[in-house]
């Protein structure tokens, strides 16, 4: 798979750049950029409907994130202790990779999975739902619990931004208002 | 070899200073975990789960990794949704992005 | 905007909505599904509010209406599975199957991708009003 291990390779180029550069505006630009190539492993990889999904997660993402980015001054930040600081995470995340590699040397090799539920889903799909595309089937009829839990966290969301967003500004802008008048 | 990938993100939470970059490294982290669930349920010389007219259903990418992984991409998006409106409340209230100057819990 | 924002928008806007529209619909027949689809239309409203501003979006779809739209299709997607105690457990394929590769096939799955991109659409866009909206007072330090 030598194009896959090309683009991970771009990938973490990107996330590498994305976290080092000082401007917020080039970094986002560089979060996008590494969504890009997750949506083509993902065409690569043989999952069409994860690679729409994930390219339009990732549009949605790029303008809110832009929207919060765009119109704030950057304030200047001082090195303090960063560098103790830096040393013991890179000590962390060596000794998190070793204990990582000990346990995943036990799943099967790459290209052969092990597959004891899917091929029930596999050979029973078309009889029993009658759809012709297998991942709707599961996650809408033999798995549909999971895409209410879903729908909930979604409708969740929506309300806290509802919430945290919404009176003290119209407050703020009636005091700024009142202070421009006086 | 995504692992690395996962591993920057991590870097990127708990090292950097700027709340964005803190929001960033979230960003990556998720995908880095997707990846990993997709790499696992690969079949080599496998074709896409959808069948067509006149086809044969053995050599199928596995169909149950993708449904869970399609619910997480989703849920990854409201959580980010959620933390950038935090965000700007922080930088109303306290005029910076600086984690280090927002210590003061207000009573 | 600049005028060829203005253009381009007012030619594309409308393809993007039938593009959503049409991977909904044929979410058990090609990859799509609600979620996508239900993005892709919320995308095209905010590429309407992006380009002319933010009373034109707002007269196309108002607050009221896309937290109506919303509730509606989370309480559409509850009824369908309670529907199912019915016939025996809880999402019940109860809607008869037609021939595969024909549109109106596979039971219950199309009614609840429509379901599901109302619900989606529609919060994304109640979302993205709410931070727009917020007006920020310019400090002056």
């Amino acid at each position: 798979m030598f194009e896959l291990h090309v683009l991970l390779l771009f990938m973490i180029l990107g996330a590498i750049i994305a976290v080092e550069i000082k401007d917020l505006l080039s970094s986002v630009v560089a979060v996008g950029a590494v969504g890009l190539g997750l949506s083509v492993a993902f065409l690569i990889l043989k999952a069409p409907d994860l690679a729409i999904t994930q390219l339009v997660v990732e549009i949605l993402c790029l303008i809110i994130l832009i929207r919060a980015t765009l119109k704030r001054d950057i304030p200047p930040l001082e090195r303090g202790k960063e560098v103790v600081n830096s040393i013991i995470v890179l000590l962390f995340i060596a000794g998190f990779l070793f204990f990582a590699y000990l346990a995943l040397k036990d799943l099967p090799s790459f290209g052969n999975p092990i597959m004891r539920v899917s091929q029930n889903y596999l050979a029973e799909g078309l009889k029993k739902t009658g759809a012709t595309n297998l991942v709707a089937s599961v996650i809408l009829d033999f798995r549909a619990y999971d895409t209410l839990g879903e729908a909930t966290v979604l409708f969740t969301a929506v309300i806290g931004v509802l919430a945290v967003l919404r009176r003290i500004g119209r407050k703020k802008v009636d005091e700024t208002m009142k202070e421009e008048n006086e | 070899m995504c692992l690395i990938l996962f591993s920057i993100g991590i870097y990127c939470i708990l090292v950097k200073r700027n709340l964005i970059k803190i929001i960033i490294g979230i960003g990556i982290a998720e995908y880095a975990v997707n990846l990993f669930f997709i790499l696992v349920g690969y079949r080599a010389q496998g074709r896409a789960p959808i069948l067509a007219e006149k086809e044969i259903v053995q050599n199928m990418v596995d169909p149950l990794p993708q449904a869970l992984i399609l619910t997480a991409i989703v849920i990854g998006l409201a959580v980010t949704v959620l933390i950038v409106s935090i965000a700007i409340r922080i930088y109303e209230k306290y005029g910076t992005f600086d984690i280090t100057k927002i210590r003061r819990l207000r009573g | 905007m600049t005028l060829i924002v203005k253009t381009i928008t007012r030619l594309t806007v409308g393809l993007i909505l039938l593009y959503g529209i049409y991977i909904v619909t044929h979410g058990h027949l090609s990859p799509g599904g609600g979620f996508p689809g239900g993005v892709i239309i919320a995308l095209s409203f905010i590429h309407l509010m992006l380009a002319f501003g933010k009373d034109l979006a707002l007269k196309k779809l108002s607050e009221s209406l896309a937290s109506f739209f919303e509730s509606f299709g989370a309480i559409m997607f509850l009824t369908i599975g309670l529907l199912g105690i019915a016939g025996g457990y809880f999402f019940f394929n109860f809607v008869l199957k037609g021939k595969p590769f024909n549109l109106f096939s596979a039971g219950i799955i199309p009614l609840c991708n429509i379901a599901i991109c109302l619900k989606v659409g529609a919060g994304l866009f109640a979302v993205f009003v709410a931070l727009i909206l917020l007006k920020v007072p310019i400090k002056k330090k």
